[in-house]
């Protein structure tokens, strides 16, 4: 078996999930650094154009992985037909970009081939073999995982983690590969995905933004944390937690499973800085950092930090904001 | 309906964590430990359709003789009864063997529905629930915001990327996972604390289960992230900081 990376895309109505072609430029990386070919291989109906645009790419082979009943996604199709591909193809390494259906997918294909999938990997060496770097206890902390046990191994790459524009051009054979696959496997019945009505505030627009975590403790202090916002003309938006407890109304939440958000600045006030709440404001200009634990994950992003209590920073805060706009006018 | 929660012990939110001195885990002899929060959800949710639709709830957990407190307090808040694969050195199962342990212990109950949180707040794999989904051959969903019992299947509310969503229906038995935030979680009652004493918890030995352990990845080395951004730290008086940061604002950044 010769060694190769196998990056499996993500696609969704003939347009890529950008954290695919992230994924892509990570595995070119690694077969380089490991001296392994790298094919890549798409899943869906009516792939074939998708497939030509991979075979533009520097790659050992692409694979249109193409199927009727791969039309729309499911947890039991795309499994059936990946473990098939894999079993003809071999590789020693499969790489998915951490997205939410790999999420549902990548563990239960793992565990036909007797391993566990190696999620949510930000960094990747070649140390006499690949080692992973994954993120624990919410950020605080960073691994260096060594994969062990038969191969292949499954890793998935976080949203980020690799620059999309690294992606090295060449040619490559297609290779149309048609998995074996009855309706009768598929116990899933997805329906039309949707969005929930989202209310009028648009936080992607907003130049200031001042943002609220678990910190605030209770709904009753919310005020303390609008006020500053409102003496900076800025919007209000909050973590996931914070909307969850329905401290907030959810179209204020930033991240992952809220808005993604670029402002001039983004102040962050008892926010510890869970990756799902970073990958939704780490493109801001300047991200102010507010939180009484100078460990949090959060100051990694900040340009300016403050490590105190947000119930003395803030209030004084608003005073000085309230003292400067008075003499400006 | 019968539902299994399966349900891990972390250590509390904001643990203050100190890394051990083989350099590959945490010191955890003297951290707190809770339950992790989105299996608190999925105890919940559990509880909820438990209300609607009558059955029994089981709370499930592997981890060592502690863990029995965060079991209690599931029985408190309503489960009927728990088990708990006891063991001291859990982790060094991986999460494929953890998963087999815990298919063992799930599969003579014969259960119509298995839920779990949708990740663990300390190692953060994600996959639990769906490993052991494919261990027993159910069905499954992950991210779930809402659930729905019908005749012999379940629907459900999988939350995709940017505040999109799907409805999915499957056959039961299947094993959700729950996202945070699905439900508002209830507190134990003096009663339900009282009552949990008396509820049974049975004590099962990863002897008896009957895997052999099948090691995959291992964690090589344990270190604080490096920084990406150089970071002003901004000291003094709560006072004083906060004006040196609005002048910060208004001549650097120059929003004000």
């Amino acid at each position: 078996m010769s060694e190769s990376v196998l990056v499996i895309m993500e696609q969704r109505a003939g347009a890529w999930n950008r954290m695919s072609l992230e994924t892509l430029a990570a595995g070119q990386k690694l077969a380089a650094e490991l001296g392994h070919s790298v094919a890549a291989a798409v899943p869906g109906r009516g792939v074939a154009a998708l497939a030509s645009e991979l075979a533009l790419k520097k790659l050992d082979c692409v694979y249109a992985v193409d199927h009727e009943l791969l039309a729309d996604y499911t947890a039991d199709g795309y499994t059936a037909a990946l473990d098939q591909l894999i079993r003809k193809v071999q590789p020693s390494l499969v790489l998915f970009p951490h997205t939410y259906q790999v999420r549902d997918l990548a563990p239960k294909l793992a565990t036909r081939f007797h391993q566990a999938l190696i999620s949510d990997v930000i960094g990747i060496r070649a140390e006499g073999g690949p080692v992973f770097v994954r993120q624990l206890f919410q950020g605080k902390l960073n691994a260096d995982v060594r994969p062990g046990g038969p191969a292949p191994y499954f890793v998935s790459i976080q949203a980020g983690a690799f620059n999309a524009d690294n992606v090295a051009s060449g040619t490559a054979p297609l290779e149309t590969f048609t998995p074996e696959l009855t309706a009768s496997v598929i116990r899933q019945r997805p329906e039309e995905p949707f969005r929930e009505s989202t209310g009028a505030v648009d936080l992607t627009t907003a130049e200031i933004i001042v943002s609220v975590g678990r910190g605030i403790k209770e709904k009753d202090n919310i005020p303390i944390v609008a006020e500053l916002a409102q003496a900076l003309g800025g919007e209000l938006a909050a973590t996931r937690p914070v909307c969850d407890s329905g401290w907030l109304p959810i179209e204020r939440q930033v991240g992952s499973s809220g808005q993604t958000v670029a402002p001039k600045v983004y102040i962050a006030v008892g926010i510890s800085g869970a990756i799902q709440h970073l990958l939704g404001m780490k493109g801001s200009k300047t991200i102010v950092a507010i939180n009484k634990d100078a460990n949090a994950p959060i100051f990694e992003v900040a340009d300016y930090g403050i490590v105190g209590d947000l119930f003395e920073v803030v209030p004084a805060m608003v005073e000085e904001v309230k003292s400067c706009t008075v003499l400006q006018r | 309906m019968k539902i299994i929660v399966s349900i891990k012990e972390v250590p509390v939110r904001d643990s203050q964590l100190r890394i051990a001195s083989d350099g590959r885990w945490i010191e955890d002899g003297d951290l707190g430990y809770e339950m992790n929060e989105p299996d608190a959800y999925a105890l919940e949710e559990a509880l909820q359709l438990k209300e609607k639709h009558g059955g029994e709830v089981i709370a499930l957990c592997a981890g060592p003789a502690g863990a029995a407190r965060t079991i209690r307090e599931a029985l408190a808040k309503g489960a009927d009864r728990a088990l708990h694969i006891e063991d001291e050195q859990i982790s060094s199962w991986g999460t494929l063997g953890l998963a087999q342990l815990l298919a063992k212990a799930v599969a003579p109950e014969k259960p119509d529905l298995i839920l779990t949180g949708l990740q663990s707040d300390d190692l953060g794999y994600g996959q639990t629930g769906v490993v052991l989904a494919e261990l027993l051959g159910f069905p499954h969903a992950t991210i779930i915001m809402a659930a729905e019992v019908l005749d012999g299947r379940i629907r459900v509310k999988r939350e995709l990327e940017s505040g999109w969503f799907q409805n999915i229906e499957m056959p039961l038995p299947a094993v959700l996972t729950i996202q945070s935030g699905i439900n508002k979680l209830r507190y134990a009652t003096l009663m339900g604390i009282k009552k949990a004493k008396t509820k049974e918890l049975k004590r099962l030995e990863v002897a008896d289960l009957g895997v052999a352990p099948s090691p995959t990845a291992t964690i090589e080395r344990l270190y604080l992230p490096r920084k990406t951004k150089q970071t002003q730290l901004i000291e003094g008086s709560a006072k004083q900081a906060a004006a040196q940061l609005v002048e910060k604002l208004r001549f650097e950044v120059r929003v004000i």
